[in-house]
């Protein structure tokens, strides 16, 4: 199925840290053929296809990132999914898993699946967990080299030519979504670059996402995680959550992520 | 009350070449164990993506605590007016820069990429607690630097009080700001406590003035000068105040984490659950870094010199272990993300995590206090740091 999509030119003037945040996301992230006409996605899953509706490809190499998206996920937990599925999906995308030295607890993991039980009633059920683009990001926060970013399209992540390695922003993620690279890596994939003595995180697969596609945990997940624009009142998130709710993992922390859950 | 007189260490000497080979020595081994861990990256540590500061954040942020209480006695004597410490305002203005360049290098060479120390020193993100760390220390340097020379340049002495004010103000900053570098980890219940900047504050009293003992005692021993009883009192005493006053927040610490809800469960694994954090507390912090020392230095040992420096180490040593329950303690209890249940993964949710300190890592940690030692070397027998003289007849301002 392709779904025509609007290649409206946005002319907004951005605010200033907008704009440098988008002159960093422009200076280290690769940007593949942009502005794409169209977009496939895998029959069934219902995406940005509103005629208002903001889409991927608003967000052209001119544009960079634009802070009128927020882009976020939902995470439909009740389903019956393989979440593994998702995990190897990043994992291949990122090309995670190629450590040769590194004991388990040092390998990088983006996504993985948690195992939730109330031992009180021993009720359990288990969902995927990765970065959740926090809008009042604690790694930003904490970041001493401006390295942990978050682009104006609330996508949150590590530009590796400024990080120092200090590991700050892993003491201070509250979901433990970060891992740093603890040895020399060859085999990368072209999109994600990793380097010895960085940190690194999911990071949306924003190289897919300005490239107009979705996240590859997403197209993985056999619908159950829904990828959109939650500033959007007519994108499926948006409607979906309006209509049905979604829970934010620690919302006590009030640090607003951009992944929600059903089901949790 | 005789003059004041301060003399350079006989450089060309036994002595003098004998301690700077071996500190020496355990710098450059120091160095070699960063470049190891840095050439092969951190897996060869046993720090991992749960226990991400591992021992060196030990050695490092105890050698940067230290550094601002090494700092009090020379506080004491410019903004107090107490002439007693006078003599030695100069001393702990220099080990205070010693002990905070000590624990920069480790830790500078433990981060993944310390060839980026530019990027470091020229992209603040203002934000962040360890961008004004940086300030803060760099100005701590400038800062004793300056009250340093007014001290030791003659027709600047009259602004060493105003120097001496500026630096005592930034040193209880500093601390505090090294304080807050846990205190921003919201999600980690251990580090959740109003209390932990004062009392990292106190910590720096305790550790400064124990380490600015011992290498007091030190050089006076292995110079041959006169150290007399006068000095080496007032400042046993004072420690054990310090001692007891860490023991006291430390008290109150646990006790207000036990009342609340939220924090119990991580006081209680460290003080009863935590194994090796549990016994690290118990034994090495209470027992031998609090309450021995106490002894050691009130009871009737208090004027054995021997005995003094044996309380100096074991502070010290109860200094390491405080930080290391609750650096590394802190990190190795899990986080909830969901509060209440039962949770497992393969990135080590909900258990407690595991690390065991590699040899490099303490090695490292060794260096940075190497450094320390080496500096301090170099430096009394450069300048005129030491009074040829503390026998009580200089000392005490009482004595005829
Ligand atoms: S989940 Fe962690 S890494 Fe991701 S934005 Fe929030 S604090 Fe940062
Ligand atoms: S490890 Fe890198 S991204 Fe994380 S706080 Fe340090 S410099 Fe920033």
């Amino acid at each position: 199925m392709t779904i025509n999509i609007d290649n409206k030119n946005n002319d907004e003037t951005t605010t200033d840290s907008a704009s440098k945040e988008m002159e960093s996301s422009r200076r280290n992230f690769i940007f593949g053929s942009v502005a794409a006409a169209g977009l496939t996605v895998a029959p069934g899953i219902m995406l940005y296809q509103t005629a208002n509706a903001r889409s991927l490809s608003d967000f052209s190499l001119k544009e960079g990132a634009s802070s009128k998206v927020r882009w976020g996920m939902l995470v439909d937990t009740t389903k019956e999914v393989d979440w593994n599925k998702c995990v190897d999906a990043c994992n291949k995308e990122h090309g995670l898993g190629n450590e040769t030295n590194s004991r388990d607890e040092q390998k990088t993991q983006y996504i993985r699946v948690v195992e939730v039980k109330n031992k009180g009633t021993g009720y359990s059920m288990s969902l995927p967990v990765m970065c959740q683009h926090c809008e009042s990001a604690p790694c930003v926060d904490v970041c001493p080299t401006g390295a942990s970013m978050k682009r104006a399209d609330g996508i949150v992540l590590v530009d590796r030519h400024r990080c120092i390695g200090c590991r700050y922003c892993m003491m201070a993620c509250p979901y433990k979504a970060r891992s740093f690279v603890h040895e020399v890596l060859t085999d990368q994939t072209e999109n994600t670059p990793r380097g010895k003595g960085c940190v690194e995180s999911c990071n949306m697969c924003v190289n897919r996402i300005d490239n107009g596609q979705e996240p590859a945990c997403v197209e993985a997940s056999d619908g159950a995680i829904i990828f959109g624009d939650l500033n959007d009142s007519e994108s499926s998130i948006s409607k979906i959550l309006a209509k049905h709710g979604g829970k934010q993992i620690r919302a006590d922390l009030k640090l607003n992520p951009g992944v929600f859950y059903q089901g949790i | 009350m005789k003059k004041l007189h301060f003399l350079e260490v006989e450089g060309n000497s036994k002595g003098f070449y004998a301690f700077f080979a071996l500190f020496g020595l355990i710098s450059l081994i120091g160095m070699l164990a960063a470049y190891y861990m840095e050439h092969n990256g951190h897996w060869v540590t046993g720090m991992n993506n749960q226990i991400v500061w591992g021992t060196p954040h030990v050695f490092a942020i105890f050698l940067i605590v230290a550094a601002s209480g090494a700092l009090n006695v020379a506080s004491i004597s410019s903004v107090f007016a107490k002439t007693a410490y006078k003599p030695l305002a100069r001393l702990s203005g220099m080990l205070a820069m010693a002990l905070l360049s000590g624990g920069l290098v480790v830790l500078l060479l433990d981060l993944g990429r310390p060839d980026r120390l530019i990027v470091a020193m020229t992209k603040f993100n203002f934000v962040s607690i360890f961008t004004w760390n940086i300030l803060l220390y760099t100005g701590f340097m400038g800062i004793v630097g300056v009250y340093l020379w007014t001290m030791m340049d003659r027709p600047y002495n009259n602004l060493t009080k105003k120097a001496g004010m500026a630096a005592f103000i930034w040193r209880l900053i500093l601390t505090t700001g090294t304080g807050s570098i846990f205190g921003f980890l919201i999600a980690r219940e251990a580090y959740d406590s109003a209390l932990l900047a004062p009392m990292f504050i106190i910590m720096s009293f305790s550790f400064g003035l124990a380490f600015f003992l011992l290498v007091l005692m030190g050089s006076y021993k292995y110079t041959q000068r006169d150290l007399g009883d006068y000095i080496v009192n007032r400042l046993k005493n004072l420690l054990g105040v310090f001692v007891a006053a860490v023991f006291y927040f430390v008290v109150v610490y646990h006790l207000t984490n036990l009342y609340s809800a939220d924090h119990r469960d991580i006081t209680l694994f460290i003080l009863t659950g935590g194994g090796l954090y549990t016994f690290l507390f118990w034994v090495v912090q209470i027992a031998l870094g609090s309450l021995l020392p106490l002894v050691l230095l009130y009871g009737p040992t208090g004027k054995n010199r021997t005995m003094i420096g044996l309380a100096c180490a074991l502070i010290i040593l109860g200094g390491f272990a405080q930080l290391y329950v609750i650096i590394i303690g802190g990190q190795a209890y899990p986080m909830h993300l969901f509060p209440g249940m039962e949770v497992t993964s393969s990135f080590y949710d909900g258990v407690v995590a595991s690390y065991t300190p590699s040899l490099p890592e303490f090695l490292l940690g060794m260096g940075g206090v190497g450094i320390t030692l080496l500096l301090v070397t170099v430096a009394v027998a450069a300048m005129k740091f030491l009074p040829a003289s503390l026998a009580d007849e200089v000392a005490n301002p009482h004595s005829k």
